[in-house]
């Protein structure tokens, strides 16, 4: 098997770079693929609450680069498909606990195994972002539509230009259509013609990812969830289909469903 | 009557953000492409106020893709 790394990144932080990899690690598993997810975040463990899986942690991506344990023992096993495995990121240590040489060869290790490495990547443009960038075969830039967002994905575009990583793609997040069409939020187009990358999704604003993040069940496990389907539909992008963007527009509120929040109040 | 026309005339914010991003990352992807620029101008200055009377502020360098071709532009317009 030769399988491929996919890096996830941002430059800005708190965008969805980590709820991105948790609904594509676990989507691609679901859909046969064997996928690795691992956090590169390391000292900020996140992506093992996202998947629900935080009381499985023995051993860290840090253990397995310094060979204090061996890369089954640190591979953590999800608890709703066979084919998908975690490494933590490190809680007690800094991003320079590890390189990305070691990364670079954890993931070669991997790729003999698996279909798809998910490297969900730390904020900024240092260290870390370094250690999940150099393996990267694809990258997924994730974005939201505002300014401050848009000017570090265009940072972070450039940098993986000069480091011949071509690949690219783009995923705006946290589209919110009332605001768009107030005219208080860049639409996708609006981004797309700043950053002129290729896009690979678009995901709306959604409430309840916070309390799917309490449960630790991404979006892409709840049937009637929009950033859901959003995801799934990035899989299947991935998969090599082709899928139409999905319009994101307003819930729609009719007389009768308007009358019962009334009542709700 | 008056805010409805002050109000068409004004740009929404996302407009303003388009705007904006533009500009500046226009200036950054051009600084993080060839870094050496903001040297480059210091030296050029230099070495030309030797010979000429220049105003500094007036130059003008820009590094343009067209198409295929890369210019360096330099524009040094005299007193
Ligand atoms: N589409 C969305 N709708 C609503 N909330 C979202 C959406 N995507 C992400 N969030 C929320 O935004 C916050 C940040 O998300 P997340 O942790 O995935 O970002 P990150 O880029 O990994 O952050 P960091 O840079 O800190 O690693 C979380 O609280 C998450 O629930
Ligand atoms: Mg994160």
């Amino acid at each position: 098997m030769a399988g491929k790394v996919l890096t996830i990144t941002s430059g800005k932080g708190g965008v969805g770079k980590s709820t991105t990899s948790a609904n594509l690690a676990l989507g691609l598993a679901l859909s046969g693929k064997k996928v690795v997810a691992i956090d590169l975040d390391i000292g900020l463990r996140n992506l093992d609450m996202i998947l629900g899986l935080e009381n499985r942690i023995v051993y860290d991506v840090v253990n397995i680069v310094e060979k204090t344990c061996k890369l089954n023992q640190a591979l953590i096993k999800d608890k709703r498909t066979e084919n998908l495995f975690l490494i933590a990121a490190a809680q007690t240590r800094d991003k320079s606990a590890v390189t990305s040489e070691q990364i670079k060869e954890l993931a070669e290790e991997l790729k003999k195994d698996y279909d798809y490495i998910i490297l969900d990547s730390p904020a900024g443009i240092e260290g870390g972002f370094k250690n999940a960038m150099e393996p990267a075969d694809e990258v997924i830039i994730v974005t939201t539509p505002e300014i401050s967002a848009v000017r570090d994905a265009d940072r972070v575009i450039g940098i993986l230009e000069a480091n011949s990583k071509t690949e690219t793609n783009l995923i705006i997040n946290r589209i919110d259509p009332t605001l768009v069409k107030r005219g208080d939020m860049m639409s996708k187009d609006d981004v797309l013609q700043v950053l002129s990358i290729p896009l690979i999704g678009i995901i709306p604003e959604d409430k309840n990812i916070v309390s799917y993040t309490n449960i630790g069940e991404p979006s892409i496990l709840h049937k009637d969830s929009k950033s859901g389907m959003a995801y799934k539909n990035i899989i299947q992008r991935l998969l090599g289909k082709n899928v139409e963007f999905m319009e994101i527009t307003e819930d729609k509120k009719g007389f009768f469903q308007n009358l019962v929040s009334l009542f709700k109040e | 009557m008056f805010f409805d026309f002050f109000k068409k005339n004004k740009k929404t914010s996302a407009e303003q953000a388009k705007e904006r991003l533009r500009i500046i990352l226009a200036h950054e992807r051009a600084e993080n492409k060839a870094p050496f620029l903001d040297d480059l101008r210091k030296d050029i200055i230099e070495v030309i106020a030797k010979y000429i009377d220049i105003d500094p502020k007036s130059i003008n360098i820009n590094l343009q893709k067209d198409q295929s071709i890369e210019v360096l532009e330099i524009n040094i317009p005299i007193k």
